[in-house]
């Protein structure tokens, strides 16, 4: 039964298609979004991404999303619609998304599927996700320099392998400059509450922290930096407005690259299923300019972009101690991607525990 | 700036806006209405008072705008309850519906902006006093409101005549018509003045607290103003307390955070709430304060024969 | 201009039928409007908002699971409502709920046994109920104020969670991410049918609003429910006890939410992460009286509301609005079904000046 039923949504789904083909020649790519697209962080990023997508490729493509999806059934359901109103390739952008886009990639072989951030492929589910934590390292190197106290404040927001890499990168970045580089960190418990950003923010410059970065999405923590006139950093998109006199730089997700890339190889019949994980020099993130500090630190800094971006550099490479002081990378050594991809424990000289 | 002073500081920023909204809401229960909308009227003001201060320049503005939206958004549901008798709790959680997606549409192009920030008024010689000056007497206009209006609603309602019949409409509405006193105004008024301090609360939010608009940024804090009306048993200083109180715990598990205390977060997010809960065990234990305090009529629907 | 309303001796039956429709004609208007303004085709919109998502197979299917959860806890609620018992922490019940009957597939994942699921749900049913009892014991022992526990333990069944899937109950083969591991095969609510992925949720949703309506009609227990919920005073002359109807409500609206909870999390989610409503047991309250706190009404009024989600969805793809304002579209759906719904027990009057005659009758 379930077998015709999908050879049905096969044919439907194909007799869809070649009808618009013959119509207009263009073939649809679309989004499923976890928040609004004007939410100012992770997926106001995305639809950047996409916005781009459609310019570069505007006479082979159209493009549609969904906003606000609510991960669990709600988001199968909405991938499902994408999938049956003629989409040939989806990018689900959320975690939270991964099971129920490797099931409705079950239901649909002939429609490609991207999830980001997600470890589940399929021979229609691609996987990509950007090293967010080769900007953090640098982050943490201008931090060792530019705090005079050699303490920063860092805004976490949930305890995922993506934010412990970050918090373990930025120590790294500081210590290479500063050996005795400390960071205090503080789980705010949400991506997305600029109050309680805030808040956050507030209670480590007051408890002397003397430069700020956060995990999460909004301005708030910019804005207060700004205010109490100390350093910070920006997180998902560039936060120059909010800080014009604070920001040192930002980790900007840049993901028009990536999409441009894989939908051409969609368009030219090449898409073949990955697990892509980018960094720096495929340009899936990018630093905001370096901003507000001496020129040696700026030097520095881009010395060091360059060096991450050609390979010659990387962040997690040994000696390198867990937080307990037992070793984990031998001198030389560098982490393999599946550790990182999994990463639970602090390296260290992080004073924190790590919630478990 | 000692660290007591700063943490007091950004105790006072976070609480402010939990004290007005409820200062409102009980304002508003003590008609004889409940109206869980909290929510939806203060990201409404809040979204306003960024709008209209955007384009206008003057945060001032913004104030005036925040809290006219909240007093007109609470109209619509003043016209629901009071005059067409729907059932309150339902309208309140739908305006709260309608609210956060008035507010996103509002809010669309004024996303990513960078706001102004209302400035702090220092009043002479107050703010020159040790510790408590610059703590008091060195904040911005909302924060001189807030105080203003919890002085003001506490003489109101237990000092004036206004205010002694707002609370029999509340207590019995039936007897307070028989006294000639007319029942649905005055819950439209209480109502609308709920509505404008959720607005205020609001303007608060995206003029004071974090000078920037995106969408939910209220996050909750309407719900958590329903529950500091309740706590507070329906008085205005008990609320300032329990505002106060709340803002204190939730800013003190940052501040253990970053000490490095090793409490797993989500129990020390949790604080607050099981706070809440104890001291509302404590307080109702009881039976005849708290009976004293309850609007009698809070959530009944009243419809004068003529 | 004023309007005035005047008690109908008898609630009308006719009023009863039609004001859904009448409520649904007027949001049609708004919506148009509103539409319009936006510069769409309102003709389209409104197409999506409410055919497009009946048309396919699949679409009726998901209708079903979205309204399932909604339907079940409503049903509950209103047993809660009706005798004045006011638990708006329908959300945590469900998210406690969903917790116990998660103990077995995820921390006896070993275990195999066509037993497993039946314990599971009565392990859901029995958590909400107990996570209902505190607000219930709250009240009906020390006087607390209903309203505010039930919600504040909202907050803290969602942190529990949060804890649970990121800590103890974290899926060790899971990468690290925050959730429990994949539950196996017969810890799986099965699919109804083999068109779509509608599972046995909706049907307990069905079954519980059958329950209840029977109870609630024919037996002493519903008699009671109506009478305490009327008057408390008028119950205690009839021999009614206030306090153990506190007791059964709450537990059995914790048991509906809880069983909810299990099953969407056997059925739809099958694990746990930090996040496994968005909103259900507060969406519910509004269902619970969109359906006139009417157990068959609920029914109707949880595929309603069902049906704007997934037409809201439509319309975004279909003529492009945003999300936002498939939401006020909705807002506006339950301002006029409330509003509405005032013509079954009152007639309006409109009257024009101090001294003027009526303008409208609701008719009789």
């Amino acid at each position: 039964m379930k077998k015709i039923i999908f050879a049905l949504a096969t044919t439907a789904a194909v007799l869809g298609f070649s009808a618009q083909a013959s119509a207009q020649e263009k073939a649809k790519v679309c989004f499923v979004y976890v928040g609004s697209k004007t939410d100012g962080g992770w997926t106001q990023a995305h639809d950047i991404g996409r916005q781009e997508l459609e310019t570069a490729l505007a006479d082979k493509i159209e493009t549609q999303f969904l906003e606000n999806v609510p991960e669990g059934p709600d988001a199968e359901r909405a991938i499902e619609r994408l999938a049956r109103s003629g989409c040939g390739l989806i990018f689900t952008t959320s975690f939270g998304f991964m099971d129920q886009t490797v099931k409705v990639a079950a239901k649909f072989p002939d429609v490609k599927f991207e999830h980001a951030t997600g470890y589940k492929a399929a021979p229609n589910v691609a996987t990509y996700n950007s090293r967010f934590y080769e900007g953090r390292y640098i982050s943490g190197q201008i931090a060792g320099k530019m705090s005079t106290k050699g303490v920063a404040g860092y805004i976490a927001s949930f305890p995922i392998p993506e934010v412990v890499q970050g918090i373990n990168a930025f120590l790294l970045g500081a210590r290479s400059v500063n050996p005795d580089f400390k960071i205090k960190v503080v789980w705010a418990n949400t991506w997305f509450d600029p109050g309680k950003e805030a808040d956050a923010a507030k209670a480590l410059i007051d408890q002397g922290v003397d430069i700020l970065t956060q995990h999460t999405d909004t301005t708030a923590p910019m804005q207060v930096a700004a205010e109490r006139g100390i350093k910070a950093f920006g997180q998902a998109s560039d936060m120059i407005k909010a800080g014009p006199e604070t920001q040192l730089t930002a980790i900007v997700d840049t993901w028009a690259p990536y999409y441009i890339k894989r939908t051409q190889a969609f368009l030219d019949g090449k898409w073949e299923t990955t697990s892509s994980w980018d960094g720096l020099k495929d340009g899936i993130l990018t630093m905001a300019p370096y901003t507000n500090m001496p020129d040696d630190v700026k030097a520095m800094a881009e010395e060091t972009q360059k060096k991450i971006e050609s390979g010659e550099l990387k962040p997690f490479t040994g000696p390198i101690n867990k937080q307990d002081g037992t070793e984990w990378l031998a001198a030389g050594v560098s982490s393999d991607d599946g550790t990182l991809l999994g990463m639970n424990f602090y390296v260290e000289g992080v004073d924190d525990k790590l919630p478990q | 700036m000692s660290i007591v002073e700063a943490i007091l500081l950004t105790i006072i920023t976070a609480s402010t806006p939990l004290v007005l909204a409820a200062l409102g809401e009980l304002v508003t229960e003590r008609s004889g209405v409940l109206n869980l909308g909290v929510e939806g009227m203060m990201i409404m003001g809040a979204v306003c008072a960024f709008a209209a201060t955007q384009m206008s320049g003057s945060p001032y503005i913004g104030i005036l705008a925040g809290i006219a939206s909240g007093a007109l958004f609470s109209l619509l549901f003043g016209f629901l309850t009071l005059t067409l008798v729907a059932n309150q709790v339902a309208t309140g959680l739908a305006l709260t519906i309608l609210g956060l997606g008035v507010s996103g549409m509002i809010g669309e192009g004024f996303v990513g902006m960078s706001g102004i920030k209302l400035q702090p008024i220092a009043i002479p010689l107050l703010s020159d006093l040790p510790y408590i000056g610059s703590l008091l007497f060195r904040q911005d206009i909302i924060f001189y409101l807030s105080i203003a209006l919890v002085v003001g609603v506490n003489w109101f309602l237990f000092k004036s005549r206004a205010g002694l019949r707002l609370r029999s409409v509340g207590d019995s509405h039936a007897s307070a018509h028989a006294l000639g006193i007319n029942v649905i105004r005055t819950r439209y008024l209480a109502v609308m003045f709920g509505g404008a301090c959720a607005g205020l609360a609001g303007a608060q939010l995206s003029l004071v607290y974090t000078p920037q608009w995106v969408e939910n940024m209220s996050a909750g804090r309407g719900w958590i103003a329903l529950a500091l009306v309740v706590f507070a048993s329906w008085r205005p200083w008990r609320l300032v307390a329990g505002g106060y109180l709340f803002g204190a715990v939730s800013i003190s598990q940052l501040h253990a955070q970053a000490f490095g205390i090793g409490i797993p977060s989500q129990v020390l997010s949790a604080l607050p709430y099981l706070a809440t809960v104890v001291v509302l065990i404590l307080i109702s234990h009881n039976r005849r304060t708290t009976l004293i305090n309850t609007p009698a009529s809070l959530g009944k629907p009243f419809v004068p024969d003529r | 201009m004023r309007i005035e309303l005047e008690k109908r001796p008898k609630i009308s039956t006719l009023f009863s039928i039609l004001s859904p429709f009448i409520a649904l004609i007027l949001t049609i208007i708004a919506g148009a409007i509103m539409f319009m303004l936006l510069g769409k085709n309102p003709l389209d919109a409104l197409y999506s908002f409410f055919v497009e998502p009946l048309l396919e197979v699949w679409s009726l299917h998901e209708l079903a699971i979205k309204a399932a959860p909604l339907i079940l806890i409503a049903v509950g609620l209103s047993v809660c409502y009706r005798s004045n018992n006011w638990n708006i922490g329908a959300e945590g019940q469900f998210i406690m709920g969903a917790i116990a009957g998660s103990i077995l597939p995820v921390v006896f994942y070993e275990w195999h046994s066509p037993l497993v699921l039946p314990l599971m749900l009565l392990m859901g049913m029995l958590g909400g109920a107990l996570y209902a009892g505190i607000p219930a014991f709250l009240k009906a022992h020390l006087n607390t104020n209903e309203i505010l526990t039930s919600l504040m333990l909202v907050y803290v069944a969602q942190l529990f969670l949060d804890w649970l899937v990121r800590g103890p109950w974290r899926n060790p083969d899971g990468m690290n991410f925050p959730e429990t591991r994949t539950f196996a095969a017969e810890a799986i609510l099965p699919e109804l049918l083999s068109s779509g992925r509608t599972h046995w949720g909706f049907v307990f949703a069905i079954l519980a609003a059958i329950l209840v309506w029977f109870m609630m009609r024919y037996t002493l227990k519903g008699l009671e429910i109506s009478v305490l919920g009327q008057s408390e005073r008028a119950g205690r002359f009839a021999g009614f006890s206030s306090r153990k109807m506190i007791w059964f409500s709450m537990m059995l609206s914790g048991a509906c939410a809880g069983l909810a909870g299990i099953a969407e999390v056997s059925g739809a989610i099958q694990q746990l992460r930090p996040v496994i409503s968005p909103g259900y047991g507060f969406t519910a309250i509004i269902v619970a009286f969109l359906g006139r706190l009417n157990p068959l009404g609920i029914i109707a009024a949880g595929l309603v509301l069902a049906l704007t989600y997934l037409g809201g969805e439509a319309a975004q793809l279909s003529i492009g609005v945003s999300e936002k304002v498939t939401r006020v579209f909705q807002g506006l759906l339950l301002f006029f079904v409330l509003s509405c719904d005032t013509l079954i027990h009152y007639k309006i009057r409109v009257i024009w000046s101090k001294l003027g005659g009526t303008a409208v009758d609701g008719g009789h």
